[in-house]
């Protein structure tokens, strides 16, 4: 357990500190849903319904989180392809799940530069100031929601170990998860078949959770929720890196070459 | 004449082709064709959350805004892949005249951004529930050609970064972030703030994405063509513009031996 924690720190430290070098992941992660958030703050502003401002701005916030997630963690192992250590790493005594959800988890926490200037491009630019009704629940519900989409690009991650553009698909799962996780729009304005798909997404009561410590609700319902699927991303993810693992060794495609 | 037509348009075809990253259906599927519903998809709803403005409104101006993929991303490559695969010292080195060179290459993304708006726009209204005017439909066409050529136009400038800076993706996503707020696609450009409208006017996508909305309404062909000649002349100066600064860079790239920093 405590060489489980120690691989997950280290890797974690040593991911954020690679990540934070990039132009790509530091300078593009934090402006890229700065853009999105502007432009539904000034749709709000301009439009019928300014209340919702604040509403926006805390979703708009975690929106950087998985913009942060969603191509990275698609291409991780691509990346570890190119760079010619994937078959070392797979080969490593460590299991391989230790080594990958530290790099999710490390883009994830990326995202974490991005949601504080949202948030304050939120208040400087536009005056949406943010009161938080239990700061003790926001400080629990932001690592939470950043640990669980973290866990979502783990299991992103190794569900697309054969796809060599992944990228491409982190790329286009961009805005469906923005979308259906309520991040911008209320769930109650999607059609009811789309809701069960956004209540299996842990950002949906992460975002949920964020809002109620923010707003004033009870946070700690959504809270849990978000923590549990986010721990069940992790378990599957786990369990499917052993397949994919011991189908890339029999069939000695893991170089996908 | 006949050499400068060759490099035109086959060298055009051969270097997007040389792009097959950008052909294969792995990466076409999702970035040309899954994104742009979904990024429709999510602007009708805040649009609709925020009481603003109707459907048609979305998904036009998120389907023409998307042409600036291809045409950012794309021309951007050409220059940025030719350094990776280290062929850019032999195109710059050959005797080619440059203005086939490099504007034959801006052929086929005008063609593949045209692609990507039209699908986006025809299968977003479908989704979304908007309805045109038979009538309107060649006109729109024609207006999200414009907007594909004029976006070119600021590819080609984009392009031309990419003879001075490595980051092209970096600087194609900013400009793409950059279009999406100023271009009036989802906040007419008269409710910007004042000092965003005389960017936006300069800007490619405004006038073709305007024309193509009056069309949507009911509009006259000769009621938008100013529009849409504005958009073209827009196009022009950006290309014009975009040629200068490959000009340049080229220049500089050969004076301070910069041609291969990758």
């Amino acid at each position: 357990m405590r060489h489980a924690l120690r691989m997950l720190g280290y890797g974690w430290a040593l991911n954020f500190k690679i990540l934070s070098r990039s132009a790509f992941d530091g300078f593009l992660g934090v402006l890229w849903p700065l853009f999105f958030a502007t432009i539904a703050f000034l749709m709000f502003r301009t439009g019928a319904n300014p209340s919702a401002l604040l509403y926006t701005s805390l979703g708009a916030s975690v929106m950087g989180v998985w913009s942060s997630t969603s191509v990275a963690a698609s291409s991780a192992i691509q990346r570890e392809r190119w760079q010619g250590t994937l078959e070392l790493l797979a080969a490593s005594p460590t299991h391989f799940s230790l080594i990958l959800m530290p790099i999710t988890l490390a883009m994830s926490t990326i995202g974490i530069y991005s949601m504080t200037a949202t948030l304050l491009w939120g208040r400087l630019a536009f005056g949406i100031s943010l009161h938080i009704r239990h700061p003790v629940l926001f400080a629990l519900a932001v690592p939470v929601t950043i640990v669980s989409i973290g866990m979502v690009g783990f299991l992103l991650s190794v569900t697309v170990v054969r796809y060599r553009t992944a990228w491409a698909l982190g790329n286009a799962l961009e805005y469906p998860v923005w979308l259906v996780c309520g991040f911008l729009v209320p769930l109650s304005l999607f059609p009811e078949w789309v809701r069960p798909i956004s209540w299996a997404l842990a950002p949906t009561w992460g975002i949920r959770a964020i809002r109620e410590a923010a707003l004033g609700g009870s946070a700690l319902p959504d809270l849990l929720v978000c923590a549990a699927i986010g721990l069940g991303y992790a378990v599957a993810g786990m369990l499917l890196v052993d397949t994919v693992l011991r189908s890339a060794r029999s069939r000695a495609s893991l170089s996908l070459t | 004449m006949t050499y400068g037509l060759r490099v035109f348009f086959v060298g055009g075809l051969t270097s997007y082709r040389a792009l097959f990253n950008w052909l294969s259906p792995w990466i076409l599927v999702p970035s040309f064709l899954v994104a742009p519903l979904f990024q429709i998809l999510l602007f009708t709803y805040v649009g609709r959350a925020a009481g603003l403005e109707s459907d048609e409104f979305y998904v036009i101006g998120n389907a023409i805004q998307y042409a600036a993929i291809p045409c950012l991303f794309a021309m951007g490559n050409t220059i940025g892949g030719e350094r990776w695969q280290q062929t850019l010292p032999l195109i710059l080195g050959s005797p080619a005249p440059r203005i086939p060179l490099f504007v034959g290459r801006a052929l086929p993304v005008v063609v593949n951004g045209f692609v990507v708006a039209a699908f986006a726009l025809v299968v977003g209204s479908v989704i979304i529930g908007v309805r045109v005017p038979l009538g309107a439909v060649a006109p729109i066409a024609l207006a999200t050609a414009v907007s594909a050529l004029s976006c070119t136009g600021l590819g080609l400038v984009n392009a031309a970064f990419g003879l001075r800076v490595r980051e092209v993706a970096v600087l194609s996503n900013v400009i793409f972030g950059v279009l999406l707020i100023f271009c009036g696609v989802n906040v007419a450009v008269a409710d910007l703030p004042g000092w965003m409208q005389p960017i936006s006017n300069g800007l490619p996508l405004t006038h073709g994405i305007g024309a193509a909305r009056r069309l949507a309404d009911g509009a006259a062909f000769s009621g938008v063509a100013g529009l849409l000649g504005v958009e073209l002349a827009i196009g022009a100066v950006y290309m014009a513009l975009g040629y200068g600064l490959l000009r340049f860079f080229e220049t500089m790239s050969r004076r301070h031996a910069t041609l291969e920093r990758a």
